[in-house]
């Protein structure tokens, strides 16, 4: 199976829907008018496009503290998203959850977490509850080398093999967990490796390259769908931003040299697409060109939206916090 | 006497204990690029070995610290109050339980430095100020320092004390500078702040306020504020809640017979609650007025900027609390 140009043009949009979302994000964080922490997606957009790409509106995502991008790669609604970093009433979670916790139940985004690794149990949770009610979704989960080493993390691996459950574990390794390196944290050379000692495949991709995650999401997706159980993803990337928005005192090259940020820089997974594209003839860089003033169109009018939307008032502070009310 | 900040404060203490003691040693995420602002330069001043970047993995570190510590090692730990949850089991099945549990044979010399963020925008995940959960757990010490002065004193004394110790790092405190005397300066050569003994902020006549770490800014304010219409408060900081210095607190409600307590944590079930719960029990009839506590309200912290403000208390809202209980 091959993807064709409508789902290659598609993933070429997401991907510039996330770029642009984040820059619009790092421009409003800079002027002040937000104050909580965000953590720029730029640099590692083609993972979160490539596997959800691979998956259906009824499977289940999850995602953590660095997780704008992985809701828009899904399909949400960028207005409501951005309205939510703003804390406004028309956002996601009506303001309640901000940048680290945007989520998005009916496309099946069940939420990100601003705990490390805390979300992968809960994706293990919802291919257990694929499994039990014979349906045929399957979840997949995005975390970082970081969390890799939680316990969380190895226990869920554990749970889902025994149980062959239909779960993705998609590492996204860029190589820092805030400053603390990747050698400097993990025992062994790669996540991937660890598959092994759960019992289930690891596959070592190149982050940078969206098709490459797509084929080997959608091999672990079949998987998954035929019963067989999960697989653990690793894919390399990089964070081409500072660690976090509003901890402006860890510059991104302290702890990671100038020039292994620039070379890092030179795979910008939306130039390593666009060119995938044109080369294969699939568009021409016209329209590659069309496609990305779309989307900035499409991302001033988030801007736009989320500012425009009012913000939730006093009454609303009481709202959602239990199915009966105590 | 120098001015220094929360932050410079528990700074100072650590590399004064890290001299002192060979077998102190830290330990914790990102130590060494300072991310919570700590722990600067040092690496560069003691060596890998003994500031140690820890993985991502706080149930882990958590324990390996209170193994050390059964070994001779006196481990200082950084985290930050939402991270607690990942090591519940270490804090509570362990650290809280080992030494009663196996008859007074564990020794264990750790302090845990526990950054407090809240009122700032981080949502439900990084804004706990869950000290209170603590306090339910027999076993730990619960410190909350609400300035540079008892949060220099106070750490270096929970780093000598053999029993867990979590000091927690009020980030609204952090950044606020008070004065902290030099050690020349000072008769032992050295600042100690003892556990158990409460503070008198300021002395007053009409109405106790006690204020819990950040809340005792908040005192302050509102005291201020009332002071103008002829109000005395006497306010008082606990310092630390086990040991809590309930003696301080029941003589000035004594004099005061009236007592406002202010607490950032939520309210159930807060150090408010039992602070408000031993001063009924042992001091009823010393009160001319209902307690009043102002806590976070009992909801979880809300991300939008229209809502976090509202949750937590205020001066206002202890100007309001006071004027309560004068009636
Ligand atoms: C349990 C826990 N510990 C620490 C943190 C602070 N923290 C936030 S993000 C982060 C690094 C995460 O690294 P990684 O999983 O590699 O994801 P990345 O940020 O690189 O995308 C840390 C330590 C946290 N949010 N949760
Ligand atoms: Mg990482």
């Amino acid at each position: 199976m091959a993807l064709d140009k409508q789902q290659l043009v598609e993933m070429y949009r997401r991907m510039c829907r996330i770029r642009y979302f984040e820059e619009a994000v790092i421009e409003i964080h800079s002027s002040g008018e937000l104050i909580g922490p965000a953590h720029p997606y730029i640099g590692e957009e083609a993972v979160a496009v490539g596997a959800c790409a691979a998956l259906r509106d009824t499977d289940r995502i999850a995602g953590n503290h660095r997780s704008h991008g992985h809701p828009i790669a899904k399909g949400g609604d960028v207005n409501r998203a951005m309205a939510e970093i703003l804390g406004k009433s028309d956002g996601y979670c009506k303001g309640k959850g901000g940048s680290m916790h945007l989520a998005d139940f009916s496309i099946g985004i069940l939420g990100e977490s601003g705990i490390v690794a805390s979300s992968v149990p809960i994706a293990t949770g919802a291919a257990l509850a694929a499994k039990l009610s014979k349906q045929d979704f399957v979840s997949l989960v995005f975390f970082g080398d970081g969390a890799s080493n939680q316990g969380a993390c190895h226990e869920s691996m554990n749970m889902a093999s025994l149980w062959d459950l239909p779960v993705i574990f998609m590492c996204e390794n860029n190589g820092y967990a805030i400053t603390t390196s990747y050698k400097n944290s993990v025992s062994v050379d790669h996540v991937s490796d660890r598959a092994s000692a759960y019992g289930m495949p690891g596959v070592l991709i190149d982050g940078q390259d969206a098709i490459a995650v797509w084929e080997a999401t959608n091999e672990a997706v079949r998987r998954a769908r035929a019963g067989e159980g999960p697989t653990l993803i690793e894919a390399m990337t990089y964070r081409f931003e500072d660690h976090s928005l509003g901890l402006d005192k860890i510059r991104k090259s302290e702890y990671r040299t100038q020039e292994e940020v620039d070379e890092a820089m030179t795979r910008d997974p939306l130039p390593i697409h666009r060119s995938a594209m044109i080369n294969q003839g699939f568009v021409t860089a016209t329209e590659c060109d069309e496609i990305e003033a779309t989307v900035h169109t499409e991302i001033e009018g988030a801007v736009e939206f989320a500012r425009n939307s009012p913000y939730p008032q006093p009454e609303d502070l009481y709202e959602d916090m239990w199915a009966t009310p105590v | 006497m120098a001015t220094k900040t929360y932050i410079q404060a528990i700074a100072e203490a650590t590399i004064e204990e890290m001299e002192r003691d060979k077998s102190v040693f830290t330990m914790g995420e990102d130590l060494r690029h300072s991310v919570y602002g700590a722990t600067a330069g040092l690496v560069e001043r003691f060596g890998e070995d003994r500031v140690l970047d820890t993985p991502l993995s706080e149930n882990g570190f958590f324990g390996a610290a209170l193994g050390a510590s059964l070994c001779g090692m006196r481990p200082i730990v950084e985290t930050v109050t939402s991270f607690l949850w990942v090591g519940m089991d270490q804090l509570i099945s362990q650290a809280a339980k080992m030494r009663y549990m196996f008859g007074g044979q564990a020794e264990l010399p750790v302090t845990f430095r526990v950054r407090m963020f809240y009122a700032r925008g981080a949502s439900a995940h990084h804004s706990d100020r869950n000290y209170p959960v603590f306090m339910n757990t027999p076993g730990l010490k619960i410190i909350c320092p609400s300035n540079a002065y008892d949060a220099k004193g106070l750490m270096k004394t929970a780093v000598r004390d053999n029993d867990v110790c979590l000091l927690f790092e009020d980030g609204i405190a952090i950044s606020s500078r008070t004065e902290v005397p030099d050690n020349a300066d000072l008769p032992n050569g050295e600042l100690l702040v003892p556990f158990g003994v409460a503070n008198i902020v300021q002395p007053g006549s009409d109405v106790t306020i006690v204020g819990i770490a950040g809340g005792v800014q908040h005192a302050i304010d509102a005291a201020k504020v009332l002071e103008a219409e002829g109000v005395s408060a006497e306010i008082i900081d606990p310092r630390t809640l086990v040991p809590l210095d309930t003696e301080t607190i029941l003589k000035s409600v004594a004099k005061t017979g009236r007592l406002v307590v202010v607490d950032p944590a939520h309210k159930m079930c807060s150090a408010g609650s039992e602070i408000a719960a031993i001063v009924a029990q042992e001091g009823f009839w010393d009160l001319q007025a209902p307690i009043q506590v102002v806590a976070s309200e009992q909801i979880n912290v809300p991300y939008s900027p229209a809502l976090e403000p509202l949750i937590y208390p205020t001066p206002e809202k202890v100007v309001s609390a006071i004027r309560t209980v004068l009636g």
